[in-house]
């Protein structure tokens, strides 16, 4: 299967995406102290399945995964480039589809798995195949969009183990770098599905 | 100075914690109790603030402060955090504090600004006409740049207004730029008696475009305040020289500013020294008492966030039947928009100078301002934007004079000490430090098989047609005289302080690869320290301009050379002998045919910090900067301190060049372009990190492309408005727009005017690029198809179509 970007964003929109807008962005914010709900509201005490721990987390209602991700879990690693699910830094898997954090609401993923980059390390610190395959071919540069573009190839490798340059391409390619030594990310991240394959 | 280290790849110790998130960037750090900052941005392009009510959102459970200008301090005219006076639609005007992002959001709307409109412009042209709207009070120029005071930095250019007669507009013809009075020019050499000999004389104008920024990571930043000092975590290109901009920005001493930047996500030039708003978060925090986040939106980055200046060029060249330039005519009008001043227009003129070597050349210029987003520099600032004016003249007359595209740039390529710019006052004119042009387009034309791709260019398969392009794109590539400070502890580490930014090129690491090579020692114990201005940096260069491995290779060989004489010294003084005597090599000095007579550099550093004084640190050379003095200081006594400045001096200024080809398929039918195949050689000296090297001439080739094809800004021109506020409109490139194969090779020849014989690397595959991806369009369907960038689908449709240029000639925000 390969996943232009297009197709990626109308997954993401069908799994619980809100279409972008000021006033949506604006109001996406977590609240450290917590806001008094209104009646009728949803529960906001979640339990959510986060890298492999149930971790019960106080969400509000429009919170995304990404903020409640950074924000309420400390896992920062996932990063906000965009906000409206144009860049792909947010990117983690949802029971291994890769996702736009910043574009699905918490209240959605209360029943799925959900692995963000602190996520892909095995036991004792050993670096996911394909984490270690960007370390090898020194893959980034400023690295703030790599740990979404390796989330999103993650989760296309399990779609695709054995890609071709061009259908990993496209699997990746709701991800911007600015950088943007494109050829070099493509090489890394090929690299890394070798490594998966002997794994 | 290739050896075990330098021009050998090694893995950057910062990668494992980029590839785990562990990397913290200025968004991922938390304090207790912070706060959150949201920005009311100006709904106009030009107004006055006549009053701001802000009872509403005070009152409101939650917010904690309001910042507004009022509350920042002078700085003399130049651009502030915040504004009375907004001079772009998204200019913030004030900021508030909340407990969380949806409460700060809220109180923002609550908040009545009321706001006099002002007169506004967008296109630099329109306001040098005789009745053009200024985009500010008092003009719409800025005037030549005052002589730098000495020792000082440039002084701010005076704001004036200019305007231009009808006359002027009316001569020009239809497509091609007014030239009325410049407010800068300079001229060498006799233009008219260049063009009166010239065999061909081509006079046209092009416009290229303004493009954000938008480094991945946005300007967000945190800051608090604890024992009276200010803590910011914020993203920089230059960690210790943007800790003075953050002093004067909030108005503290430097030594109560503590920056951490460890990582920086992209900056492009946009966060050269920091960025001015950084200083919101450390008032509000001071303000409310609390810390504050301050998370910067894509969106507002669109505004804030700094864009290339665009430029409008009319260039006038005359050829001898060989194709040698005999005159050039440069005349360019910039757009800085709404605050300024910058260089650009300068720096293409001495690069248009230096890379196309006329025996005569004028360049004028007119430094504009309107009402749009700021500009900074942007990767390449100027060089890039002459090869986009000058690039498509050149073609032109080659395919006129009937020679080849690469003989043409070779017959005018720099080389050597190739002089260029102005006269000076001293009479002279500056030259390069090294130029090796000619051989860098000799081994892209075999690397490249140019000749095979020429035969099957402008052949036409079906819809498409094929071409090729070449460009030399050239930028300054390093400053000198930086500091460095390094210290042999008695664990038998080498600690190298690097006071620059860490942007992913490993420039910050690859300028301990020098030291470590000159002192022999493994590179598993060469520790080096970064990213916070509280570790005890020296003064550095800006990581901007290619500046970073020409200039802090220099220091760190200046720093290693000191450490390695009081090594020396050492070993004489408790072994005998004079220093002379001694060599160092596997983490030992030692006598020179005695190996065994000498000390480990652990030894050597014990005795280092008993023998004290200059040795450990506690006497310092005079001519350091008070920054790396007091960095130096803070650090004596830990063990054997290399410590010094460079002082090797240049004969020159240091450029870089790195030859772009590029093979287009254009199809005429859709106008749609696909880049088949892009190849980059760099002449940028010796190579120190071959693998970062060859990613930066990738990377900036595929700028170079995307500005070539797809990237720009669009301010609309009626009510002030940008239309590119995100990724989807501004187009940067993606993955899927890469050629299918792209390529990077360099020379690796010794620049002789640097000690390591390293320069910069990261601005010259830009206008390398751009120029060349353009040239092979024009080769593949017609030089006349476009005279501005992006050249898109319906520029190349429509003028085929037609069979002339269709699109608009000048207008700048397209």
């Amino acid at each position: 299967m390969s996943l232009s970007r297009r197709n990626f964003i109308k997954g993401v929109i069908a799994g619980g995406a809100v279409a972008s807008s000021g006033a949506y962005l604006f109001r996406s914010a977590g609240s450290l102290l917590g806001q008094s709900s209104a009646p009728g509201s949803v529960e906001r005490l979640l339990t959510l399945n986060v890298n492999g721990q149930m971790r019960r987390v106080d969400v509000m209602k429009q919170e995304t995964l990404a903020m409640t991700l950074r924000y309420k879990l400390g896992l920062t690693g996932t990063k906000l480039g965009c906000d409206r699910a144009e860049c792909g830094a947010c990117t983690v898997l949802v029971d291994d589809v890769p996702h736009y954090s910043c574009s699905v609401l918490t209240h959605t993923v209360r029943d799925r798995r959900i692995v963000s980059i602190e996520g892909l390390e095995g036991a004792g610190g050993v670096l996911h195949p394909v984490q270690q395959a960007v370390v090898d071919e020194q893959g980034f540069q400023c690295a703030f969009c790599l740990p979404g573009f390796v989330m999103a190839a993650v989760g296309f490798l399990k779609t695709n183990p054995t890609p071709t340059r061009e259908e990993l391409a496209h699997g990746i390619s709701g991800n911007l770098c600015r950088c943007q030594d494109y050829d070099k990310i493509l090489t890394s991240l090929m690299r890394g599905a070798e490594y998966m394959r002997r794994t | 100075m290739p050896g075990k280290y330098i021009g050998r790849n090694y893995t950057p110790p910062d990668h494992v914690a980029k590839v785990t998130g562990r990397a913290r960037y200025a968004e991922d750090f938390r304090a207790e109790g912070m706060l959150f900052t949201k920005l009311l941005l100006s709904p106009m392009p030009h107004a006055r603030v006549r009053r701001i009510d802000a009872s509403a959102a005070l009152a409101m459970p939650g917010v904690r402060a309001i910042l507004t200008a009022d509350d920042l301090p002078d700085l003399g005219g130049q651009e502030r955090a915040l504004t009375n006076e907004p001079r772009y639609a998204g200019e913030p005007i004030l900021a508030v504090a909340a407990v969380d992002e949806l409460t700060a959001a809220e109180a923002v709307e609550r908040i009545q600004v009321d706001l006099e409109p002002l007169p506004f412009v967008t296109d630099a042209l329109d306001t040098l006409r005789p009745d053009g709207p200024n985009p500010r009070l008092e003009g719409n120029v800025w005037g030549p740049p005052p002589a730098a005071q000495e020792g000082g930095a440039p002084a701010m250019p005076p704001f004036e207004e200019l305007k231009w007669t009808a006359a002027d507009f009316a001569a020009a013809a239809e497509g091609q730029l007014p030239m009325g009075e410049p407010t800068e020019q300079w001229a060498y050499g006799d233009l008219e008696a260049g063009f009166a000999k010239a065999a061909l004389v081509l006079d046209e104008t092009f416009v290229t475009q303004s493009t954000g920024h938008h480094p991945m990571e946005t300007r967000s930043a945190m800051a608090y305040w604890q024992n009276g000092k200010l803590y910011i975590h914020a993203s920089t290109q230059s960690v210790a020289r943007t800790r003075p901009n953050i002093a004067r920005w909030v108005g503290v001493d430097q030594d109560d500013v503590v920056l951490i930047c460890e990582y920086t996500g992209g900056g492009f030039g946009s966060k050269g020294g920091g960025a001015v708003s950084m200083s919101i978060p450390a008032l509000l925090a001071r303000k409310a008492n609390a810390p504050v986040m301050m998370r910067i939106t894509r969106e507002d980055e669109s505004y804030i966030g700094r864009a290339r200046t665009n430029l409008t060029g009319r260039v006038k060249i005359g050829f001898a039947s060989d194709g040698r330039i005999t005159a050039l005519d440069l005349y360019i009008v910039q757009d800085t928009g709404a605050y300024g001043p910058l260089g650009d227009h300068r720096s293409a003129g001495n690069a248009a100078s230096l890379i196309y070597q006329p025996p005569a050349m004028r360049w004028r210029a007119v430094n504009v301002a309107t009402n749009t987003p700021p500009r900074s520099q942007q990767r390449s600032p100027g060089p890039m934007q002459a090869n986009g004016i000058i690039e498509p003249v050149i073609t032109k007359a080659a395919r006129r004079l009937g020679i080849d595209q690469v003989a043409i740039r070779r017959i005018n390529a720099p080389a050597g000490k190739a002089p260029f710019g102005p006269v000076l006052p001293s009479g002279r004119r500056n030259h390069a430090t090294s130029a090796f042009v000619q051989e860098a387009l000799d081994r892209g034309a075999a690397l490249f098989n140019w000749e095979e791709r020429k035969a099957r260019a402008g052949k036409r398969q079906g819809s498409k047609i094929r071409g090729v392009g070449v460009t030399v794109g050239p930028h300054g590539a390093g400053t000198i005289e930086f500091d460095s400070i390094m210290t042999i502890r008695p664990d038998g580490r080498l600690y190298v302080q690097s006071g620059v930014g860490n942007l992913g090129t490993h420039s910050m690491v690859d300028l301990a690869r020098v030291p470590a090579e000159i002192l022999d020692v493994a590179w598993e114990k060469v520790e080096v320290i970064w990213g916070d201005t509280g570790k005890h940096l020296p003064w550095s260069c800006m990581s901007v301009g290619s500046q970073t491995t020409h200039a802090m290779t220099r220091a760190n060989h200046a720093g290693a050379m000191d450490a390695l004489r009081k090594l020396q010294e050492i070993a004489a003084r408790d072994l005998g002998g004079a220093p002379g005597d001694y060599l160092v090599g596997g983490e030992r000095v030692f006598q020179r045919g005695n190996p065994s007579r000498g000390l480990s550099y652990a030894q050597a550093a014990r005795r280092a910090i008993e023998l004290g004084g200059r040795y450990d640190g506690h006497e310092l050379p005079e001519d350091i900067h008070p920054m790396t003095r007091g960095a130096a200081t803070a650090l004596a006594g830990q063990g054997l301190m290399g410590v010094a400045r460079d002082n090797y001096g240049r004969d020159g200024v240091t450029y870089s060049f790195v030859i772009g080809f590029a093979e287009v398929e254009v199809d005429i039918e859709t106008g749609g372009v696909r880049v088949v195949d892009c190849l980059g050689v760099g002449d940028v000296g010796t190579v120190v990190n071959p693998r970062s090297l060859l990613a930066q001439i990738n990377g900036g080739v595929c700028l170079g492309i995307a500005h070539a094809l797809f990237q720009k800004s669009v301010v609309e021109p009626r009510y002030g408005v940008s239309l590119t506020d995100r990724f989807h409109y501004s187009k940067p490139l993606s993955i899927l727009d890469i050629p299918a194969r792209l390529q990077a090779d360099a020379l690796d020849l010794p620049d002789p005017d640097t000690p390591v014989g390293a320069r910069g690397v990261g601005e010259p595959p830009v206008g390398a690029a751009y120029g060349a991806v353009m040239n092979a369009i024009a080769d593949a369907v017609g030089e006349d198809v476009f005279r501005r960038a992006p050249v898109t689908a319906d520029i190349i449709l429509m003028s085929l179509e037609h069979g002339r240029r269709m699109h608009e000639p000048l207008r700048m925000h397209v």
